[in-house]
């Protein structure tokens, strides 16, 4: 998979020196202005709290060779969401590469070494676009100060250009390529000595390119993995090919807990290419992210192996799952709908809700349920892994190599200085790929071929029956009103197992983070404010999936707004203006959430005019307020989340047969700094089409601890009729605030926007999802 | 003994006749760009050409595909196909890519049967081919630009 010398030429650990002639004190004055200084990051906030914290010496990331070609090392797994272009951008653009000249190279599993390689919480560019930043301008200052040196000059009289350094008092110059070795000589600059270039000598970070709603006006420079990518020769998990590679399928438990009691193998044995029928152990409850266990067939080819799964014969102890065998998602709703009729555990209070409540001139409550989903990326769940005396090399689409790291080790019974994890690309994560279950599988079963690679694959029916599922949810709500339609009063329960129940004894309710994500964070200025957390137990593995818990908070939270401005008879733009109130900073602490994504509130608090420029610019852009023919409207929804803030307008049509066309979708997204806009258009054009498969089609249903869909035919996700005829993002221009996540704060306000225009067109409130077919 | 003529070289391979051609691309004769997404011609990430027909690999059985088999490894020779994988580049279509190859294979087909559908065609065309990261609209946007090229060369 390596196509370049790796050969460290900047192999100068040393951080000793500080360049002699620079003003230490100024230096980051000349930074772009969104720049934190590392000093902040050292705070128990953002990179710097996360395990392994950051790294930002140019040796581990920026590898300079003699014919100049710069390999930048990307420490975060690629998921679709382009960070190996964007933070090779941010790298190149530093340094002052030529962009033709920049290769990537992926990271092994290494935190040490790395720092944080966790990715997932929108975190990869906020997180490392000032270390990256850091650790190329002090590459690039070692490479003057190389040809200053060769030259006898001044370093102050020489300066980096496009892939070269020159004096301009001489006309003198050299190649980053010539300069490399003597450069990998000098030592590293301090941090305080850094002078990170100022904005107008930018060239690639915080520039417009590529597809900006409908037009190309300026080329983006090219995608690290593109080639590949549409050539077929990029490398996801699965096509990771060693040398006699044997290929493996488990047949897992039905239901979450439950085990083996006896397998029939004989008819599997007798298979074509199958060669070997195992046993894998699973774990008690809670299941981290281990094996569920099962029945493993391994063979010459992944089909044989399919094959021999089909035939095997196995019996399971469903009483080893105890309750979850009984787990029925349609009696779970009702259970959740009837719980939240009851006070929970209080999350949040001012003033006094019930009295307000009771003295309103207008009630209006309501309950919404939204259902377990799959993440269901389009690469299924994939890894090799083979043992050699003792070590363990993995290959794998992983979105946490260090947790992979561990989970091999702790299968295996070995330190983790004895197994290697190599990240391949992924066909797409969204949190699937945050659990290495598979990796650990694949681990497992390779424990049995000494010197063999295994390549466990996943079916699709695997990956939708045995997700980690998004949480099934109910959310109620009720609000007082006074005659003027204002709003006194906001009640809100939420229930919905918890992630943590994975990893200790089910809390059966919602953790900080998890309350943290916009429900605690609710931004409306009401008097009275009550938020509670009723109990509500896991019955299946719940994990993870893109924005998790912002999902059902923010489709019941935007859902209900708009159903307050129908109560007050008022536009739903302007009533939820009025509900977020005067332009301010909400401290996270003063509504009880201490998580704030792991970043500072100070530099990230709830920004009520943030929220309010985006809501403003999608509702302008989409023209809000225009007549639309009958069977025809325009639904809003807003959400803060990632530290990010996203409002989205839907134009939504729906045909007497209840079919919805979707004619248009506006989103505006405001992140703070762009590092890569071209990306973050992206990820808004791919939010809103995930989005609108929440809305319409996607539900996991369970009977009897079984999971009622397994694959495509009955997993509904978005397929091209389903996108928006017309999809149009708009950025907001906002350097100065602190940066934002992207992947995932796009996402939550989309199903709700699609629901409001459903309905403006029909009269119809959906407060259950997905639609499917409530509309015919 | 099962014969396979991929991308123009022969594949004489011993394997049985209703394995499916995705397996005989990926496992054994050994071309990963080909994928696999659902196993039952439900997502399209693994489409081929057979003799020109964009078809789902996962259910084709190996002893049907007699003929030519092209696959996305084969595209950049075909001249429609080179055109389809440029726009992709120059839209910036992809983000994970794990699905594209399935994509190109379905448009360049369409494109080679209709150089200039009408949107709705393509829309149809490409309904059988699911991408999670959700790049319709650039994939709608890729398509019409090779189609745009061809109406005004």
């Amino acid at each position: 998979m390596s196509r370049f010398n790796d050969t460290l030429l900047l192999a100068n650990v040393s951080r000793r020196g500080i360049l002699k002639g620079m003003a230490a004190g100024s230096a980051l004055l000349l930074a772009a202005r969104w720049d934190l200084s590392w000093a902040n990051e050292q705070a128990q906030f953002g990179a710097g709290a996360m395990p392994g914290g950051w790294v930002d010496d140019p040796n581990v990331f920026i590898h300079i060779n003699t014919d100049g070609i710069v390999t930048f090392i990307n420490n975060r797994a690629e998921m679709g969401q382009g960070i190996r272009t964007s933070l090779a951008m941010v790298a190149a653009d530093e340094l002052g590469a030529d962009w033709e000249q920049v290769r990537a190279q992926q990271a092994n599993a290494d935190q040490e070494k790395y720092g944080n390689q966790n990715t997932d919480g929108s975190r990869s560019m906020r997180h490392w676009y000032d270390p990256i930043r850091r650790a190329a301008a002090a590459a690039r200052m070692m490479l003057e100060q190389a040809a200053a040196n060769q030259w006898g000059v001044p370093v102050h009289e020489v300066q980096a250009e496009v892939h070269k350094v020159v004096h301009p008092a001489s006309g003198r110059e050299l190649g980053f390529g010539e300069l490399a070795n003597a450069a990998s000589e000098r030592e590293v600059p301090n941090r305080e000595a850094l002078v990170l270039k100022p904005d107008s000598a930018l060239r690639f970070i915080g520039k417009e390119s590529g597809l900006i709603n409908g037009d190309v006006k300026s080329a983006h420079p090219k995608a690290i993995d593109g080639e590949d990518i549409v050539t077929g020769k990029a490398v996801f998990g699965a096509d990771v090919d060693l040398e006699g590679t044997l290929y493996a399928v488990i047949a897992r438990p039905p239901v979450y807990g439950a085990k083996v009691k006896s397998v029939d193998d004989s008819d599997a044995l007798n298979v074509t290419g199958v060669n070997r029928v195992l046993r894998i152990e699973g774990t008690d409850q809670p299941g981290a992210f281990n094996p569920l266990g099962g029945v493993a067939v391994v063979a010459s080819n992944t089909w044989a192996a399919m094959e021999g799964r089909r035939a095997l014969k196995i019996e399971w102890d469903l009483e080893a799952a105890g309750d979850n065998a009984n787990y029925t998602t349609d009696a779970y709703r009702k259970a959740l709908e009837e719980a939240a009729q009851s006070p929970g555990k209080v999350i949040r209070q001012s003033g006094d809700v019930d009295k307000a409540l009771e003295e309103a001139a207008t009630r209006v409550s309501a309950t919404y349920y939204m259902p377990h989903m799959a993440q269901a990326p389009m690469e299924p769940p994939v890894a090799v892994v083979r043992i050699t005396e003792g070590k363990a090399e993995a290959w794998a689409p992983i979105q946490n190599p260090r947790a992979t790291r561990e989970g091999i080790a702790a299968a295996l019974g070995i330190d983790q200085e004895n197994v290697t994890v190599h990240q391949t690309l992924l066909g797409g994560g969204f949190g699937r790929k945050s659990k290495p279950d598979f990796v650990t599988e694949a681990a497992r079963v390779a424990q049995h071929f000494e010197g063999q690679p295994i390549k466990l694959q996943w079916s699709r029916e695997d990956d939708i029956q045995h997700a980690y599922f998004h949480a099934v949810s109910v959310d109620h709500l009720d609000a007082g009103l006074d005659s003027g339609g204002n709003a006194t009063s906001w009640r809100h329960r939420t229930l919905s197992p918890s992630i943590t129940s994975l990893f200790a004894p089910d809390p059966e309710h919602k953790a900080e983070f998890e309350l943290g994500m916009g429900f605690n964070t609710m931004p409306f200025n009401i008097p009275s404010i009550r938020l509670e957390n009723p109990p509500a137990p896991a019955h299946v593995r719940i994990g993870w999936f893109r924005s998790v818990y912002n999902l059902p908070h923010a489709w019941a939270i935007q859902s209900f707004a708009h159903e307050m401005a129908v109560a007050a008879g008022k536009d739903h733009r302007d009533y939820v203006l009025e509900l977020l109130g005067p332009d301010r900073q909400v401290h996270n602490l003063t509504v009880g959430d201490g998580w704030n994504y792991g970043e500072d509130p100070d530099l990230h608090p709830i920004d009520i005019a943030r929220m309010r420029r985006v809501i403003e610019r999608a509702t302008d852009e989409a023209g809000w307020g225009r007549e639309t023919s009958s069977g025809r409207g325009l639904g809003l929804a807003f959400h803060h989340s990632f530290v990010s803030y996203t409002a989205v307008v839907f134009d939504a049509e729906v045909s007497d047969e209840g079919e919805v066309t979707i004619h248009r979708a506006d989103i505006a997204f405001d992140c703070g700094p762009q590092a890569n806009p071209e990306r973050i258009r992206s990820q808004m054009e791919g939010s809103v089409v995930m989005g609108i498969g929440v809305a319409l089609q996607s539900e996991v249903t369970f009977k009897d601890g079984v999971a009622q869909q397994s694959n495509f035919d009955s997993y509904l996700i978005p397929r091209m009729p389903n996108a928006p005829k017309v999809l149009r993002v708009h950025l907001i221009d906002n350097p100065n605030d602190a940066m934002g996540g992207v992947g995932e704060p796009g996402f939550p306000p989309v199903a709700p926007a699609l629901c409001n225009a459903i309905y403006a067109a029909t009269g119809k409130r959906i407060r259950r999802l997905p639609v499917g077919n409530q509309l015919s | 003994m099962i014969n396979l003529t991929i991308n123009g070289q022969q594949h004489e391979l011993d394997i049985p006749d209703n394995m499916p051609l995705l397996w005989a691309i990926r496992d054994v004769v050994g071309m990963k760009g080909t994928k696999f997404g659902c196993g039952i011609a439900q997502c399209g990430a693994c489409t081929v050409h057979l003799n020109g027909v964009a078809t789902r690999s996962c259910v084709t059985p190996v002893s049907a595909a007699t003929g030519e088999i092209t696959t996305i490894e084969g595209m950049a020779d075909d001249p429609v196909g080179k055109k389809v994988q440029q726009a992709w580049l120059d839209l910036g279509v992809a983000q994970c890519g794990y699905c594209q190859g399935g994509q190109i294979m379905n448009a360049t087909a369409l494109l080679k049967r209709t150089p200039e559908p009408e949107t709705q065609a393509i829309v149809d065309e490409m309904a059988g081919n699911l991408c999670r990261c959700g790049t319709y609209n650039r994939i709608l946007a890729a398509i019409e630009r090779v189609s745009t090229e061809e109406a005004s060369s």
